[in-house]
């Protein structure tokens, strides 16, 4: 034991080994009422992990190369030990990534997580879902199947629907006058390499900040506010490790089971995580009768397809995300939590979350006159829901906020 | 409302796909090997001339009961090794002067297309004169394909009163008007090996996938009371 701890003295002197464990993790003090929504960030922390270390591996044996590339999945497939199951948790893990993602933005939307003082905490949230759509968007070209090519094809030209600059701004994208192997190597670089670094890089800044200010917590209550006189320990905070560490290890196994039965018994969860149109070989001159992009990005698709203008649509499916920066700015409550806030806030959140999964469900759908209508009122309300939001939040009738968390 | 979204969830994109076409159910079971080793050889002495199988190595198909001499007498050509994938002699750009479009590759046809589909298909050729191959196919119009297996099936044509209602609405009608060597019922259990090893195929790894889910999704829960009790026994001195 003393040998260890000499070690760790030895450490010390050299590197804040012992600091920054007290700091984030035995010292950081989180407040003590976390629920079921907690679970989400670590899960998000966790499948990152999961994602990196198999992407390492299946970059041993993925070739980045138009003639190879879908050949060398059905390689790692078959031929690698244990590649059905590394690709499985990979593609899995994408869908999965984008799963607890939105459950973990959603619990900050409704505790008020995003306000004052974690505004940055917020931005650094959506920095890294942004990047996290491009890292998709990109390690969805990889396999080289039909939706690959033509998801790729859509996106990328809808860049040429800016004035002046689209067409060359999108044959610099591509690096080619269609999606190509010139493509293809550039998407390989940027999924393997530089969005990763830059997702692990946003991770550590968004948890960074997070420990600067503190968690936020179910009741939309600043813990620090009522420090013990003596040791300055908040009152209603408990240590990080060991007590949430060894809850979050719960929800790791209870998400390790779902992902497990999703990796193991259905991987292509039914077309929505693998989709069969990508068992085709990418063929640039056969176009798939229905091009859907996978389901985490179809509520911004649907919003672009709700607008009759192509540039204007851009700009809406563009703005869809940029918006929800704005957020900290945007609420006007006293109250941070949904917990004391007034019945007009719950209405419209209620109407904004069926209006985001609804339309979700239409990006996918073929679109029909009715459909395309239906998808133009989500889209009113996902805007709406946002623009009004510092009119009907300070009119919002709140409750009044208990000074401690309540037992 | 929390069940309307997992309802939501659950729907197969395929079902949403726009094809109105009647398939029937193949009777698919991997666990059948005799019927995968009996697909296997309807592959490799009807489609394996025309169609590729690239991802396929010829060995892995001791994965489903046959031994590397099996393998060697029944279904490799005199040139090809054990390990070698399936793959065809055919260039592709002959394959395409002569029939349209040059046959794809078969290796994960059966997830691309689902087993139904294939099932179906298999069984659909009609004659058809418009055709310049003479066969139409209710479940892939036009197709560039002509009945491989019709020495088999026999010839059957479309009965002119369901012609025009068949693909809008249910199953089409058909009439066999020169048996072939098996009967119909044969026909189709034939038909049902081959798109079992077609979907094998498709996922050699399929079954293997599946036991150790149960073997993983055991440990988890297993894991799961240790980590809750643990959790609990922590938490104590808070609540």
């Amino acid at each position: 034991m003393s040998a260890m701890k000499n070690l760790v003295g030895w450490i010390d002197d050299r590197f804040p080994l012992t600091a920054n464990w007290k700091a984030h993790l035995s010292e950081y003090y989180a407040p003590k009422n976390f629920n079921f929504w907690y679970f989400f960030g670590s899960l998000a922390l966790l499948v990152l992990v999961i994602q990196i270390l198999t992407g390492i591996f299946l970059t041993m044996n993925y070739k980045p190369d138009a003639a190879l590339a879908f050949m060398s999945v059905e390689y790692i497939m078959r031929d690698v030990e244990w590649g059905w199951l590394i690709r499985y948790m990979h593609s899995t893990g994408a869908s999965m990534f984008f799963v607890v993602v939105y459950l973990h933005m959603f619990r900050g939307l409704i505790y008020g997580s995003y306000r004052k003082p974690r505004e940055l905490i917020w931005i650094f949230g959506m920095m890294i879902y942004l990047a996290l759509m491009a890292e998709a968007f990109m390690g969805y070209l990889l396999p080289w199947g039909q939706m690959s090519f033509w998801g790729a094809q859509v996106i990328i030209s809808l860049f040429g629907a800016i004035p002046f600059v689209g067409d060359a701004l999108s044959l610099w994208i591509r690096g080619d006058f269609v999606v190509s192997d010139a493509t293809l190597n550039r998407f390989f670089a940027f999924h393997v390499i530089a969005l990763p670094l830059v997702l692990v890089g946003l991770v550590a800044a968004h948890i960074i900040a997070l420990h600067e200010v503190g968690s936020n917590n179910p009741e939309g209550i600043e813990i620090k506010k009522h420090k013990d006189p003596v040791t300055h320990i908040p009152l209603d905070g408990i240590p990080f490790h060991p007590y949430y560490s060894v809850k979050d290890i719960v929800g790791v196994i209870v998400f390790l089971m779902v992902f497990s039965a999703i990796v193991f018994f259905a991987p292509e969860f039914g077309g929505w995580f693998l989709e069969p149109d990508n068992f085709i070989p990418a063929n640039p001159f056969k176009t798939p009768e229905h091009i859907v992009p996978l389901w985490y990005f179809t509520p911004f698709y649907a919003i672009l397809r709700a607008v009759p203008d192509k540039f204007l649509g851009v700009v809406g499916m563009g703005a869809g995300v940029v918006i929800m920066f704005f957020l900290p700015w945007l609420d006007r409550s006293k109250v941070k939590s949904i917990r004391y806030r007034g019945t007009l806030y719950k209405t419209i959140l209620t109407v904004f979350i069926i209006s985001f999964i609804g339309l979700g469900y239409l990006g996918t759908q073929a679109p029909t006159p009715a459909l395309t209508m239906l998808a133009r009122v989500f889209s009113v309300i996902y805007f709406g829901f946002f623009i009004l939001m510092p009119w009907y939040t300070a009119i919002d009738k709140t409750k009044p906020v208990p000074e401690r968390i309540p037992e | 409302m929390k069940k309307f979204l997992l309802a939501l969830f659950f729907i197969p994109l395929t079902a949403l796909a726009s094809e109105h076409v009647y398939l029937d159910k193949a009777p698919v079971n991997l666990d059948d090997y005799a019927s995968i080793q009996r697909g296997a050889k309807i592959f490799t002495n009807y489609c394996l001339s025309c169609h590729s199988a690239n991802a396929m190595r010829y060995s892995r198909l001791e994965d489903v009961g046959l031994t590397e001499e099996q393998i060697k007498n029944n279904l490799l050509f005199a040139t090809d090794k054990v390990g070698n994938t399936m793959s065809i002699a055919m260039p592709p750009a002959d394959a395409k002067k002569w029939f349209g479009a040059a046959p794809p590759d078969l290796s994960v046809v059966a997830r691309s297309r689902n087993p139904d589909w294939l099932y179906t298909y298999l069984r659909s050729f009609y004659l058809d004169d418009s055709r310049p191959t003479g066969w139409n196919n209710t479940v892939f119009d036009k197709v560039g394909m002509p009945h491989v297996l019709w020495s088999l099936q026999g010839k059957q044509i479309l009965k002119a009163a369901a012609h025009g209602e068949a693909e809008a609405h249910g199953k089409p009608e058909f009439e066999l008007v020169q048996p072939g060597s098996l009967t119909p019922a044969e026909y189709d259990a034939t038909v049902a090996d081959l798109v079992n090893y077609l979907t094998w195929m498709g996922e050699p790894a399929k079954m293997k996938r599946m036991e150790l889910g149960v073997i993983v999704l055991l440990f988890l829960s297993i894991f799961f009371v240790l980590a809750y009790y643990m959790k609990k026994e922590f938490w104590k001195d808070i609540h």
